[in-house]
Order: C-alpha cells, then structure tokens, then sequence
C-alpha cells in the first residue's frame, strides 16, 4: 500500500538533490576564482580542493582539479606502464604471432616511457583499443599514456588529453584496387569509401571530396579490421586512413601488389603520445622521453654505443644528454641515467623507425617528413638542458 | 491511595515509541530514502569531481554543432555538414526501422515455428525443433557477424545477379526499382476512395435487401467488380505511378532503392534469433491451454482449424503476451548490436558522437534514455493489448 507512494517521492527527492548540485556547480563558490590562464571555473563541487595538499609539479601549466596521486608515483608503485596501442597495426602496434610480444613502433615508444621511467623497458601493460574506445580510456585514465598512432588536434587536446610532441608525421591518403583505372580523388565519384569510425580520417574524409565536388557513398565500420576486410572483399570501391596505416594494412592482404595508394595526401596527421589532464609532470616525462629518442639520432647516440658515449664522449650535449653531466632527469622526477635506459631498451628515433617501418619491413616506409631537422625532415628537438 | 487509578479511557497503546509499529513503519521508510539519498549523492560527487578531473562536462550544448562525420545507412537526407542532433535522429531512426520490421517479421516466424513444433508432421515438427535449438543456443553477435560475413560473398557489383523487374543483387545490398508519385496521383487515389465507396455502399444496400427478402441483384458482386476494376483501369489510363530504376554505374548502382547488406543482416539475425524465443513462448502457450478446451471444441463439431483458430488461440494469447513483451524489448535493445557489423544504429552513431565530441557521459546517457523510451513504449503499447486480451476472459 506504502511503496507506490515511497518509489515517487524518492525519485522526487533525488531530482530535487540532483537539481541542487547542478545549481552549486553553476555558481562558483566565492573565493573559488579560477587561476588566470583558465576560462571555465573548475566544477569541483562543495569542497574547495585542499590547498598544499600537493604542490602543483613545474608550476604552471597544472591544470585545476581535485589533486591527483601523480601518474608518476602510479606507475612506479604498480610497477609497470599501462599503455594504450592499436592491436590491429603491423608496424605500429601488433601482437606477434606465435610469441604475442608487442611489436611495432607505438609499442616501442611504451617501452621508451617505461624504460625511462622504470628502467625496465619491458614493464609494459600493453592495453589494447579501439578508435571509439580510446578517448575514454585516456579520460577516465584506464591508461597512463596513449600511444596508439593518434592524430593531435586541437580538439582531442582540449578534450581528450595533453598530446606529447609528434613520433611520426603522418597524411591521409586512399588506396583503391590497382585495376580500377582511378588514378586521383576525382576519379572517386559515385564509389563507396570504407573508413574507420572515430577517427580524424572520418571527418577530412567529406571535407576533402565536397571540396572537390565528388559525390561517394561512406561505408563506415568500428573497427580497424572490419573496415579493411570489407574492402577487400570489394564491398567498398576504396579505403582512406593514414597513409602509413594503408601501408601497414596492405602487408595483411591476400594479394597486397592488387591495391595501390593515390599519389594525394589529403591532410596532416601528426601522430603522437597523448596523456591524461591534470598532471604536467607526467606529460614531461612523455613528451621528453619522445624528445631524447630525437635528440640522440641527432647527436649519434645508438643502442649500441650508449654506454661507451657516456664515458668516453668530450661533448657536453651528449653528455648532459645521458646524465653524466647536470641533473636533467631529476628535473622530470626520473633517475639521472634515464634516457641511458631509453637508448639501451628500444634505441634512438631511427632504430626504432628501421625496426618496424624502415627498408627491412615489408613496409619499407621512407623517413620524409620523419627525418631529423639537420636531414630535411620535421624532427626537432629543443635542447635538453 | 496514592497509586492513580488506571483510566478506562487511556488509548490502548502504551508501548514507548521504539516500539510501536506505526512509529517504527515509518522510520524504517526515512532510514531507506535517507540512505538512497546518501548512495544517490555519493555516486553524483565522485561522477563530478573525477568529471571535473578529466575536464568532462555534462551537457546537451554539442548536439547544435555541426557533425563532420558521414552516416553509410540514412533514411532521412544527411551530410557532414549536418548536427549531431540530426545525425542522432538518423541513429534512432535505423534502430527504430530494424526494430519495428523486426518485431513484425519475429512474431510471424514465431508463430508458425511455435504451431510447426506442435505438428503432428513429423518433418515440419523435427526442423522446427532444430531450429528453435540452433538459435536459441548460439549467441546472436555470432550469428549477426556470419550474416553479414556471407552477403559480403555475394558477387561484385560489377557481376551483379539481375533478378526480374530491374532488381540487382551484389555484395553491396540489393537495388529495386523505387516507386514514385506522379502529377496524376492524386485522381487515381479519388478514383480510388470513390470505388471503395461504391462497393460499401452496394454491400450494405445488398445486406438490407437480404433482410427484407428482396432480391440483391448481385448488387455484392458489382461493387466488387467496381473495385477491382475502377481502379485498375484509370491506373492504366493515368500512369499514377513512376518507377525510378536502379542504373549501374561506374562504381555503384544509382537510383532506385537499395537495402543495404549490413541492414539486411541484422535484420535478419534479429528475426531469426528472437523467433526460435517466440515459437517457444506460442509452443507453451498452446499447450497451456486445456486439453478438455479442445475436446469440447471437437465434440460440438469444430474443424482442427477452427478449433485452433477461435478456441485454442484466443486462450493462448493471454498467456503469450506477457512473455511477448520481453522478446520484443531483447529485439529492441539486441539492435544495438549493430554496431559490430558497421550498421548507423542509435548506439554506433552514438559512440562515434562520443568520439567525435568528447562527451562519453552525455552521449550514453543519450542513448540509454533513447533505449529506455523506446522499452517503456513498447511495453505500454503491450500491456494494454494484454489488458484487452484479458477482458475477454470469461
């Protein structure tokens, strides 16, 4: 007789709480400003964030919230990295077959992380991810660092996570069958695109053909291996993504020399590490990681030398390079023979690209854009001191 | 003397308040809604501040902006260029069309699945058991993810197989001609309310004449012939109708209508699987009913036919609905499976959203209140019938 009436007012009354605690966020508490440099007053809900609590690592690109463990402390006391990779990428991210050990150059970059931050390059937890489910992973923070051949946009920066500087510069381009006579995009009109959803390739994809007046037929698919198996069972006329990812892909095909990749590129896609808000000191530690691979291609530092440079070498760059000299590892909270670790795990920028992309792959990827500054190419790394 | 007298008139109740029941009733129902706040509050300040933490914000506010992402599957016209309120209504939309033809074609494979199981035929009875048990114990993903894997062996388009009346089958779906209004459309339809009309009128007329002995004239035969033939005749003469043809081109067919493959097989596996339920549900229904119903039915001389059809299933049906119910709400939400096969549900446009916008929390909440709508529908719509169903009990 009771609980027809109880269920209603209950429900009532949790609305009426609900109702009171959106209105407490709307209005900021007083003495509650935001730092400068921030637009939005943080929700933090009633309690003010206990101040000194923890001081804001590297000071000022902390952004506001309730104070966090530190992503750094996480992983050394778990004693391993959890890193989101693609599962599906050869050359990229890709369980072995028969061993299932992580390969591929996103995978490399985890062991880069964790080598430096652990000093065991192998203390890796390889979290495999879909395009769809990435973001959330990194936003509920399942994963300590993204590294999963993601593009770096404005919005995924101000949405998703901090993205660390680019490991491999990257363009959307099309691959079609080499016997279906399409020589350019406009070739393309009336077809069936297969593309990945929740990627960026998904949105340039209709940019790019309505700039150019093409009409085509999306075929769009979860995941990275539904999308190419559709294409290659002829439902789709062509297939857009990076062009290293079409590369990768085309190595599973049955007949990989039936299908070429048009010569446009049809955007930008840096690809890069990205990290969770709200720790800067964490996102030094991956950004420069990715930095000191750079660094010391440019300056000859190679898995096979490492050791013998940090005794022998009169150079300063390398020897503040590999701690011999300052403390730039503690800087970052890191042992000072971090990027020692990092060099000795998976090697410097060019041994990890020729592992898994370079002449000796079925990819043969050339470094182009890749290449170090001093090359011609994009990679530049600021000074490590 | 000093002891007081006890009152006749005192209330019976003496029992101090911890102990008495009205009291305790109550408080017992405070201490409940108390800690369903405190759960219900706790819950909302961990989503709040870990949201804070991660710069997530609940809001309705990205739905307005422009979507950027293409739909493969759209009944209603969109472009990247359109909302994300528009791509979610071209999501609602797909899960609405798969879920109502699906609801449809289940409950007509169910049923006769559910009477082939009772067939005395020992064929029809044997492939209906087999494949109620076939369904039934194999998981739908799987099944969804084989449908769709054998229309991708269909032939290329270039090789289409071309079936009578311009339709054309490939790997692509199947394209059929698409019927379309003509300026003279209207008039045939006049023509067509009108015949309609003359041959009402000329049954009721034939009826009356019936009771009051008169000759009919075969009055009910010339309004049945006006029927067929008025409007057969002016859709010669006027053409209401154009077919807009399938026309193969470079890449894909054009025009026309198409039900694409990944449509088609979910379509399918939802039928297929949520039937063999339904057949088992008709099957216990049937059963259910009294043995001694049937008997009566026989011994006052009805068919087999008619014994099923005005004695066995009317009392069948009341038990069949309630179960019913949950075997179209499983079809509605196994829709969301959909999103394994690439097919622009609510929920794969849903997670794409998510991906594009950043706003997991909105966009799922957006989507389980799309679902739970359609549930609490779906179910009002059922227990009314059942209400119905019920009335004619005796």
């Amino acid at each position: 007789m009771r609980r027809p009436v109880l269920v209603p007012v209950v429900l009532l009354v949790m609305a009426l709480v609900i109702a009171a605690c959106e209105t407490a966020q709307v209005t900021p508490a007083p003495g509650d400003t935001p730092p400068p440099g921030v637009d939005t007053p943080p929700p933090v809900g009633d309690t003010p964030p206990p101040a000194g609590d923890t001081p804001p690592p590297n000071g000022a690109t902390a952004p506001p919230g309730p104070p966090t463990g530190g992503i750094l402390a996480e992983v050394r006391s778990r004693g391993e990295l959890i890193c989101g990779v693609n599962s599906n990428l050869p050359g990229f991210g890709f369980p072995e077959e028969g061993t299932g050990r992580w390969l591929g150059f996103d995978a490399d970059y985890c062991r880069a992380v964790a080598a430096a931050v652990l000093g065991n390059p192998e203390a890796v937890q390889f979290r495999p991810l879909s395009t769809d489910d990435r973001s959330i992973a990194l936003q509920t923070r399942e994963i300590d660092v993204l590294i999963r051949n993601t593009t770096w946009t404005l919005s995924r920066d101000t949405e998703w996570g901090l993205f660390a500087p680019t490991t491999f510069y990257d363009g959307q381009g099309m691959m079609v069958r080499a016997d279906s006579g399409v020589q350019e995009l406009t070739d393309l009109q009336g077809a069936t695109i297969c593309v990945q959803s929740g990627t960026t390739t998904e949105l340039t994809l209709p940019d790019q053909m309505n700039a150019l007046g093409v009409d085509f037929t999306p075929g769009v698919y979860g995941t990275i291996d539904e999308t190419y198996q559709v294409y290659e069972s002829g439902a789709c006329d062509a297939v857009t993504s990076d062009r290293s990812q079409l590369v990768a892909r085309r190595t599973l095909f049955a007949n990989p020399d039936e299908h070429v990749l048009l010569d446009e590129v049809m955007s930008k896609e840096p690809l890069g590490p990205s990290v969770p808000f709200g720790d800067a000191q964490w996102f030094n530690i991956v950004k420069w990681v990715v930095f000191a691979t750079i660094q010391a291609e440019e300056v000859g530092v190679d898995s096979t030398n490492v050791a013998q440079m940090r005794d022998t070498s009169t150079d300063v760059v390398v020897l503040r390079l590999l701690g011999a000299q300052d403390e730039l590892g503690a800087k970052l909270g890191l042992d000072n023979d971090w990027v020692v670790n990092v060099i000795t795990g998976v090697g410097n920028y060019g041994e990890i690209y020729n592992r898994h992309l370079g002449p000796d792959t079925p990819f043969n990827l050339p470094r182009g854009p890749n290449e170090l500054w001093t090359e011609g190419g994009l990679l530049y790394a600021p000074p490590l001191r | 003397m000093t002891v007081a007298p006890t009152p006749a008139g005192k209330p019976r109740s003496v029992a101090p308040l911890w102990r008495d029941v009205r009291v305790l009733r109550v408080a017992a129902q405070i201490v409940v809604v108390a800690l369903v706040l405190l759960i219900g509050w706790l819950l909302w300040s961990t989503l709040s501040d870990n949201m804070a933490a991660s710069r997530l914000s609940f809001g309705l506010g990205f739905l307005e902006q422009t979507a950027g992402f293409e739909i493969a599957q759209t009944p209603i016209s969109f472009g990247s260029t359109d909302t994300f309120a528009r791509a979610f209504a071209v999501g609602l939309l797909n899960t609405l069309l798969v879920s109502i033809s699906g609801i449809v074609l289940a409950t007509l494979l169910g049923v006769v699945v559910g009477v082939a199981r009772l067939s005395r035929n020992w064929l029809a009875n044997r492939i209906a058991a087999g494949y109620v048990e076939l369904m039934r114990n194999t998981p739908l993903l799987v099944q969804l993810i084989l449908l769709y894997v054998v229309f991708l062996q269909l032939p290329s388009v270039a090789n289409s197989v071309q079936l009578p009346g311009s339709i054309f089958l490939n790997q692509r779906g199947l394209f059929m001609p698409r019927p379309e209004a003509e300026p003279t459309f209207g008039i045939w339809a006049a023509v067509l309310v009108v015949s309609v009309l003359i041959a009402v009128a000329a049954a009721r007329l034939a009826a009356r004449r019936e009771a009051d002995g008169r000759p009919t004239y075969r009055l009910r035969t010339l309004g049945i012939l006006a029927l067929v033939a008025l409007p057969l005749v002016s859709w010669l003469v006027l053409g209401p109708v154009a077919f807009d043809q399938p026309i193969q081109e470079r890449f894909n067919f054009v025009g026309g209508v198409s039900l694409s493959p990944e449509f088609a097989a979910l379509l399918l596996g939802l039928v297929i699987y949520t039937a063999a339920f339904i057949g088992e549900v008709v099957r216990g229904a049937i059963q259910a009913v009294r043995r001694g119903q049937v008997e009566a039915a026989y011994a006052i001389g009805l068919t087999p036919g008619q014994t099923l059809r005005l004695v066995v299933f009317p009392q069948a049906l009341r038990i069949i609905v309630p179960p019913l119910t949950s075997q179209y709400l499983n079809l509605t939400k196994n829709s969301s499976l959909a999103v394994a096969i690439g097919f622009a549900d609510v929920f794969s446009v849903g997670r794409t959203m998510v991906n594009q916008t950043g706003q997991p929390l909105s966009v799922i909440a957006l989507v389980m209140g799309t679902y739970l709508v359609l549930s609490l529908v779906t179910s009002l719509f059922m227990n009314v019938y059942n209400r119905r169903v019920q009335v004619l009990e005796r």
